[in-house]
């Protein structure tokens, strides 16, 4: 049995919500610098310049690059010979994210309660997801998500007839609704099988992969990549204002489902990806 | 890139065109979720607002905390479909601009057409840019809303696009018609 104490929990988790804030992810950047080549529309073209300009300027000012700093998401890879010393596991993690977001200047973006709507001010709580797996580390991801794009997403529970086909239908009819309100070109984290939750929780975690690895099962891979292929073609474009940008990759999970079912959920992320992770 | 002054002079706003690329500079208002329906709630009770929004250009925008020494911090727009139920009142109490992102509901679109007003897009998410476009920043109403809470901001040059134009044209549902394969 390994011993962590909890305020290096706090510690990590603190750093990680300031620096993913200043620096997005640079694989995204590098993507959209990409597509530049590809994008026909002069005023796509201008918004991938401005995103790019952008990404250089918050890093290197070392401010936030959107001023919605998001919901916290947290997910902890917790070995089952890891024992925390020193408190709660959740509470060193809020603690980490309310010392973040009050010393990196970052958004209070969180409200109390649905109903009663109470500003917290600190950006706790986070959404923390547990999961129980061999060994004696712990492993902290962290992703700071904006609701722009976080209202865009979407669950359904189609039919098997519906098919592979109908996966596609379903995700690039809800990429073209959804227009320029989640902040194309978009990463698009799909869920498939399992159930309800099931699907939300794999699309929320499918934006965790390397930006563009495709799923190591070659038949999800060829659906990820027709999934992009399509939703390219709708003429959304960059903010959704035209053009040939509107998704920058695709990231499919699947679980085993009932007989009866295909569960399909669609986490968008805006061109805002911030994500860290940290082994303890 | 068209350099248009604020507050719109009503010409100024008949002249743009769905798709103009613009650089704004003056004086605008912050407003967002909260502000929208606290100005709202007070117009229904006969109270004043706290700013005079006739002619005026509001910018959806809740921005982060500024650094030390820095006027604002990240400012870039949110999302304007969440306005969309407070923005035809607003536009009947002379509103002539709106800032955000993201596509309106054609209600809406027909209200700015109706009332001869303009809707721009910036760009969702480059906020560190857009703040540099910042210069001054006033709180005016609604401290305890925080992020939420109306500013008076003047800007130089900042940054948008005509995305619904006085004659009610919406970027928004054509401009993937050119790109769609």
């Amino acid at each position: 049995m390994r011993t962590i104490d909890a305020s290096e929990v706090t510690a990590r988790i603190r750093e990680m919500s300031i620096e993913s804030n200043y620096h997005v992810d640079p694989a995204y950047v590098r993507k959209v610098e990409e597509a530049k080549a590809g994008e026909t529309s002069s005023l796509g073209l201008m918004v991938l310049d401005q995103i790019t300009e952008n990404a250089a300027l918050a890093s290197a000012e070392r401010v936030p690059y959107c001023q919605d700093t998001g919901v916290s998401i947290v997910f902890a890879e917790v070995g089952q010979d890891v024992r925390i010393e020193g408190g709660l596991l959740e509470d060193a993690i809020n603690e980490g994210i309310r010392r973040g977001y009050r010393d990196g200047y970052l958004r209070g973006s969180v409200v109390n309660d649905p109903l009663r709507r109470v500003n917290t001010r600190d950006n706790t709580p986070a959404v923390i997801h547990y999961r129980v797996v061999e060994g004696d580390r712990l492993k902290l991801y962290f992703a700071a998500k904006g609701t722009g794009a976080e209202n865009m997403s979407m669950a359904r529970m189609l039919k098997p007839s519906d098919g592979r086909e109908g996966v596609i239908r379903t995700i690039v009819d809800h990429v073209f609704n959804s227009g320029g309100n989640p902040c194309p070109p978009v990463l698009l984290g799909i869920g498939l099988g399992g159930s309800i939750e099931k699907a939300a929780l794999q699309a929320k975690w499918a934006l965790f992969r390397e930006l563009g690895a495709p799923n190591p099962d070659p038949l999800v891979a060829e659906l990820e990549g027709d999934i992009l292929e399509a939703v390219n073609k709708t003429g959304v474009g960059p903010m959704g204002m035209g053009g040939d940008t509107t998704c920058i990759a695709v990231h499919v999970e699947t679980y085993a489902c009932h007989i009866g079912a295909l569960p399909i959920c669609v986490n968008v992320e805006c061109h805002a990806h911030r994500h860290a992770e940290v082994v303890l | 890139m068209q350099s248009i002054d604020l507050p719109l002079a009503p010409e100024v706003v008949e002249s743009l065109s769905m798709g103009d690329m613009c650089e704004l500079s003056g004086v605008l208002y912050t407003a967002r979720d909260a502000a929208h329906k606290r100005m709202l709630e007070d117009a229904a009770r006969g109270e004043p607002l706290p700013i005079d929004v006739a002619g005026q250009v509001l910018y959806y925008v809740g921005p982060t905390p500024p650094k030390p020494g820095a006027v604002i911090g990240s400012a870039g727009p949110t999302t304007s479909g969440r306005m969309d139920a407070y923005t035809p009142r607003m536009l009947e109490l002379g509103l002539t601009g709106m800032i955000g992102k993201g596509g309106r509901s054609p209600a809406v679109v027909e209200a700015i057409a109706r009332h001869r007003a303009v809707y721009f897009a910036a760009i969702g998410g480059t906020a560190a840019l857009l703040a540099k476009r910042i210069k001054e920043v006033e709180l005016i109403a609604y401290e305890d809303l925080g992020t939420e809470a109306i500013r008076r901001l003047v800007v130089e040059r900042f940054p948008v696009v005509v995305a619904v134009d006085s004659r009610g044209k919406d970027i928004f549902a054509e401009g993937y018609k050119e790109f769609a394969k």
